[in-house]
């Protein structure tokens, strides 16, 4: 962006009292120093009133006295110490859950100040009951305890009353509705027993359960506010700029300031910004984003043009158009709503107990009472005898059986690079027993790579690939990807449409086509026959080359590109790769009894290869968006639960319509709007991370309802034959509380894969560019 | 025991005092960024120019 201006005005946001804001998620803040320097160097630009780096989401928050610096002055300043910033409209959702974080964090604060000084009363009185303690002295205690608890468990518990009012007030019941009736019963029942100097009160078991339960949900809200904020940083990372143009000068604007009816300059290697037409220049463009076709679609004015294609090798104006009927994107809106209106609502394992449990004990304890009455007790002792029932069977172990293997296992997902878009993905992804893959992106590496690496010598292919930093060609670009490190040569010159050349060492090294490097046209490279063969014998698949025999070179084959320096020359490969880990991958995934299929948009000439490298015998090329949907609804109706894995916005609908779906973070955005979560990173290991914890998870859960089951088979009759006490209620809940919590630490252990990325994920850029 | 009619609010006198702190702590955004206040103790650069107070300004997210 060097003369054009950089026009970031859509991220600034009025902060009032004449000043503006802005929030940037920023790349590269490593240690602690960070944040000094970075703070210092913004504060010292002119007008700068105020800039805060938060250093456990990476983003820094600048205000500035308005018109007095450009926001792009600030991206500058970042740069010129060595931090890249990328501004970003904090979204709305993220916002709504940070107020809603906070408001449970005071509930909690609350519930536990109230828990803490209602337990202390209380233990006096039970100690006092053994031993000497005086009516009066009791009284005084139980109206203390209600003093605190009645207020504390009316503002504390709201979270439990509202939503139990709306699950009766739509006339179903969830977790929440037994949790209110115990609660309120208990703490009315207390009351009574209070003002008639009864011996045993229950305040504190009230108070004890509310706050486990807070306990439970605010750290689950907390782990989602992590993977929230971290989702949204990449999306800022991923926002693209365009060359706008205004009047006839170019400006550089966000993605996102663009409107329908802008003319915009797409330059060679680029990411089409927007959908829209071409109006004028001819290029080829790489639509494997959209349609996982890898084959380069030739363009001129007139054509169509999708957000997120590649272009290629010419300079194309285009005008930006809103998706108009008749086009890729209007069908996928179409097939997405068709999909989501026909996706049945899965019931949530926590619903499913809560549906059994509440009626049976609201049952067991009616039955109670009636028995004591018919028994000839009182009303009085009946009744207490029953609400004795309700509160110990605290739904506490089982409310906190679900949610706390949902925190844990939810933290090993996003420590493995695993980040959850929905709430109950972990349960869905346990259930699925068959996986379909895409293959452009998903199973390939999103971009394309050398694939002859080891048929070349290796000091001439770095000091290619150190060439290639000097072009913005996508072959030359694919190829600067093995450079050791990203030092471009003094004084390289790029001739435009033809290649690279520098001086080295006073030898002139030259980069591009084969003429122009003044080589003989190679069409097929000999070694690429060979890499296949030894790849498949040693089941190690990295370097994976996409050339069909007989096909020459060209369209269907690698692209070549070729480097020359005084004796040295070589002619390199460059192609979709597998992803470094699929064959594995895929090995450990059928060993666990998934079902593997590949769906691709690509030709099927281009899918047998990758479909026979992988051993995966169900696979189809060629698939429309409708007809991926229609194969995930035929195998939905023999019963099978599927997992789509997919990048394309081709995938989108598909995604949309399976049972549990992944993507990964290249994926276009509309595509990663439907997965259920995203994985990170160039390895394929996450999917197998993600299904495998996530039935670690589902048999915890499964244990964990089963063991609240258990324990209030025990507790029961107990309760049933009037042998409760405060004293043996507060242990029963306390114990069983920490038995759930202590089981649903064990979701922690997650299989090693290596794939440890989301802690270095602003400094790992490369590998997240789309 | 009629000790205890003042010492029972009196310790609940003090506990609520630690409840006022840990909310007003919460809105003033002194839990938005945990790593990184502990970070920001060990630089001492900012004490010549530090403006900003401690955390009265957090930054949004």
């Amino acid at each position: 962006m060097s003369a054009e201006a950089l026009d970031l005005s859509l991220y600034a946001r009025p902060a009032g009292s004449g000043t503006l804001g802005m929030d940037l998620a920023v790349e590269g803040v490593a240690c602690g120093a960070c944040i000094g320097r970075i703070e210092n160097a913004v504060k010292r630009l002119p007008g700068v009133t105020d800039a805060r780096l938060n250093f456990t989401n990476r983003r820094l928050h600048v205000a500035w006295a308005d018109g007095a610096l450009k926001p792009a002055e600030i991206v500058g300043a970042l740069e010129r110490i060595g931090y890249r910033g990328h501004p970003f409209v904090p979204q709305r959702a993220e916002e709504e859950e940070a107020a809603e974080a906070r408001r449970l964090t005071r509930y909690l604060a609350v519930a536990g100040f109230a828990a803490m000084n209602v337990m202390l009363l209380s233990v006096s009185v039970w100690s006092g009951n053994v031993t000497d303690i005086t009516p009066e002295t009791r009284d005084f205690f139980h109206w203390a305890s209600a003093l605190i608890a009645l207020p504390a468990a009316a503002f504390s518990g709201q979270p439990f009353f509202q939503s139990a009012w709306r699950a009766l007030k739509a006339r179903t019941t969830n977790m929440d509705v037994p949790i209110s009736i115990g609660v309120t019963l208990a703490l009315a029942m207390s009351l009574v027993e209070t003002v008639n100097h009864a011996e045993h009160v229950y305040f504190d078991s009230a108070i004890m359960l509310l706050f486990f339960l807070l306990l439970g949900r605010t750290l689950d809200r907390a782990m989602r506010r992590k993977t929230r904020a971290v989702a949204g940083n990449l999306a800022a990372l991923k926002a693209d700029t365009a060359h706008r143009f205004a009047g006839d000068e170019l400006v550089t604007v966000p993605v996102a300031a663009l409107n329908p009816g802008d003319r915009v300059l797409v330059k060679p290697g680029e990411r089409i910004p927007a959908d829209g037409a071409v109006v004028s220049g001819a290029s080829e463009i790489d639509d494997s984003v959209i349609t996982g076709e890898t084959a380069r679609r030739a363009v001129a004015a007139g054509a169509h043009l999708y957000a997120g294609s590649l272009n290629f090798h010419g300079t194309l104006t285009m005008t930006v158009s809103a998706a108009g009927a008749g086009t890729l994107i209007d069908e996928i809106e179409r097939l997405l709503q068709q999909a989501a209106s026909a996706k049945s609502r899965v019931m949530r394992l926590a619903d499913r107990a809560a549906r059994v449990y509440a009626p049976v004990v609201h049952l067991t304890a009616a039955l109670t009472a009636i028995g004591w009455l018919t028994a000839g007790a009182t009303l009085h002792d009946a009744l207490v005898t029953a609400i004795a029932v309700l509160i110990i069977t605290c739904p506490c172990a089982l409310a906190l059986a679900i949610p706390a293997v949902q925190v844990v296992a939810s933290g090993a997902l996003f420590r493995a690079g695993i980040i959850l878009n929905s709430g109950d993905a972990i349960e869905r992804l346990a259930e699925a027993d068959t996986i379909i893959f895409d293959k452009t992106g998903t199973l390939t590496l999103p971009e394309p790579r050398v694939v002859n690496a080891a048929a070349i010598d290796a000091a001439a292919l770095q000091m290619a690939a150190r060439l290639a930093l000097s072009s913005r060609h996508p072959l030359a670009v694919a190829l600067s990807r093995e450079a050791a490190a990203a030092r471009p040569f003094d004084g390289a010159v790029e001739e435009p449409g033809q290649g690279v050349r520098a001086v080295i060492d006073g030898v002139e090294a030259r980069l591009g086509s084969a003429a122009f490097c003044g080589l003989a046209p190679s069409p097929l490279i000999p070694a690429q026959a060979g890499i296949q063969a030894q790849d498949r014998k040693s089941g190690n698949l990295s370097p994976w080359v996409r050339a069909c025999a007989g096909t020459s070179g060209g369209e269907a084959g690698a692209s070549t590109i070729h480097f020359r320096c005084g004796p040295h020359s070589a002619a390199i490969a460059i192609a979709q790769k597998l992803r470094p880990d699929a064959a594995e991958t895929m090995e450990a995934l059928r060993a666990r009894g998934l079902d593997l299929h590949i769906l691709s948009g690509d030709r099927a000439e281009a899918v047998a290869p990758v479909a026979r490298a992988l051993g995966i015998a169900q696979w189809q090329g060629g698939v429309k968006p409708a007809d991926k949907i229609a194969l995930i609804d035929a195998l939905k109706r023999q019963g099978r639960r599927v997992l789509m894995v997919g990048d394309g916005l081709n995938d989108a609908p598909a995604l949309a319509a399976a049972h549990v779906s992944l993507s990964p973070i290249s994926a276009a955005d509309l595509t990663q709007a439907q997965a259920d979560a995203v994985f990170l990173g160039d390895r394929l290991g996450p999917v197998l991370d993600a299904v495998l914890t996530a039935r670690q998870a589902r048999r915890l859960m499964t244990q964990n309802l089963w063991f609240a089951a258990l324990y209030n088979a025990v507790a029961v009759p107990i309760a049933i034959f009037g042998l409760v006490t405060p004293l043996i209620a507060a242990l029963a809940m306390s114990g069983s509380s920490i038995a759930v919590t202590l089981n649903a630490l064990r979701a922690r252990m997650i299989r090693k894969t290596g794939n440890r990325v989301t802690g270095k994920i602003m400094r790992k850029r490369d590998r997240l560019r789309p | 025991m009629n000790v205890l009619v003042y010492l029972v609010p009196m310790a609940l006198g003090l506990g609520l005092a630690g409840l006022f702190a840990f909310l007003w702590a919460l809105k003033s955004g002194q839990y938005s960024d945990v790593e990184g206040a502990g970070l920001r103790v060990l630089s001492d650069d900012d004490i010549a120019n530090d403006q900003n107070g401690g955390a009265r300004r957090p930054s949004p997210g």
